[in-house]
């Protein structure tokens, strides 16, 4: 059933490609206009760099975040997940899976070209994107409890990014510092291992917690 | 066996009904009327589990389906006022997808039968939304040739039906009954339903 999820988002994702590339765009075009404002200042696009990818990273994430449950909810096909004989936190699980690699791989994939602009030397990249891949899921998995508390509401997507930026916060400060570790010279094991940890704690505790809010909304 | 006892409904400060019993035994059928906004579909949906009730209980087999979760979702197929169909899906993935989910993994072979038998064969590989509204509500009806659940509850099955797909919900509907399965069905249509024990609920 897990598979039968996943399979089925992907394919819903391949027939309406525009949502994917709005997402893939939006990235592209916030982290590359910085670089065209400032100015071709090298050392200033280098320690810029993080915080700019990450900041749009975040952004970006957010754009696709109300769409996880909501056309579900509005066709009906939400309220027979919720029929489901399977746990509902499950295939919460699956969907935030499949959100992930339909929103966020492309975004890490992106990034080390992306970073080319800001002048990165290439482990500085390599670590840019290690970051992204840790934490981009956890940025999926916490907006999808954001996404379903706030289903069926008007103006549910401005509430989102209220409810959802503020625990952001944590991903962004470790994402971006381990890329500026690695370019400061210093070990850069401790923020990858802290976004580790906010990855397994998420993974745990998100889908049910997306799962009960689902309950509530759809009462 | 599906019970309700004394189940309430209240939305905003409106009661919409109260002490509501019922009792559905193997092969019965119960039909839900009222006026509109008399709480038919909330009714439906406590009896599915989505929501619960503002007073009483309702029971499966002599236990509190508030209890039983999964157990109980296991046993039920919900069709209701949305038809549950993705409209960039096809007509065969959408109910191999919505069985799946429901429990009940069915082969091509099976789902294609089970299109035709419907009315929607040679259809299969339309996406739904290029259906009409009746053809919609075949694709959601579908499932319940599929899904061998013993307990149905339809809100409003016939609604955008043609009289030839009428008579087909009332043979499976009828067939359903005889091999000991249960109904309950809200319709604003006269459906005449050969079967042997037959329950009218009554909402204000």
């Amino acid at each position: 059933m897990f598979i039968w999820i996943i399979k089925r988002d992907l394919l819903l994702a391949i027939r309406r490609q525009s949502d994917v590339l709005t997402t893939l765009f939006f990235f592209i075009i916030v982290v590359s206009l910085f670089p065209l404002s400032v100015g071709p200042e090298m050392n200033m696009l280098r320690t810029m760099a993080p915080g700019v990818v990450w900041v749009a990273a975040l952004l970006a994430s957010m754009l696709s975040l109300c769409r996880i449950f909501s056309n579900d909810y509005l066709d009906g096909t939400l309220e027979q997940m919720l029929l489901s004989p399977q746990s509902l936190s499950f295939l919460v699980l699956g969907k935030t899976l499949a959100h992930w690699l339909v929103t966020g791989v492309p975004l890490v994939l992106m990034a080390p070209v992306l970073g080319i602009q800001y002048d990165l030397p290439v482990d500085a990249l390599l670590v840019l994107t290690a970051t992204l891949l840790l934490g981009t899921p956890v940025l999926s998995l916490i907006g999808a409890i954001g996404a379903a508390l706030t289903l069926g509401l008007r103006g549910g997507s401005v509430l989102v990014s209220l409810l959802v930026l503020p625990l952001y916060i944590p991903i962004l400060i470790f994402g971006a510092g381990a890329v500026e570790a690695n370019m400061a010279g210093v070990g850069f094991d401790a923020h990858l291992s802290l976004i580790g940890a906010f990855l397994l704690v998420s993974l745990v505790f998100a889908p049910w917690a997306a799962a009960s809010s689902l309950r509530v909304s759809l009462e | 066996m599906l019970q309700g006892i004394n189940l309430a409904c209240v939305r905003g400060d409106r009661e919409l009904f109260k002490d509501v019993n019922f009792s559905l035994e193997a092969g019965g059928l119960m039909q839900v009327r009222g006026p509109n906004g008399s709480g038919k579909t909330s009714l439906l949906r406590m009896l599915c589990g989505l929501s619960n009730p503002a007073a009483g209980e309702i029971h499966w087999c002599g236990t509190a389906i508030r209890s039983l979760n999964g157990d109980y979702f296991a046993a039920v197929t919900y069709i209701g006022h949305l038809s549950g169909t993705k409209d960039d899906l096809t007509v065969i993935e959408n109910l191999r997808i919505s069985s799946a989910l429901s429990g009940f993994e069915v082969s091509i072979a099976e789902a294609n039968e089970a299109l035709g038998y419907i009315g929607l064969g040679g259809r299969e590989a339309l996406p739904v939304k290029v259906l009409s509204q009746g053809q919609k509500r075949r694709v959601a009806l579908a499932r319940l040739l599929v899904c061998k659940t013993p307990l149905w509850i339809l809100d409003e099955p016939l609604v955008a039906l043609d009289v030839m797909a009428v008579k087909l919900i009332q043979e499976l509907l009828e067939q359903h009954l005889q091999q000991g399965g249960m109904v309950v069905m809200t319709t604003h249509q006269e459906i005449e339903i050969a079967v042997a024990s037959i329950t009218q609920l009554q909402l204000a």
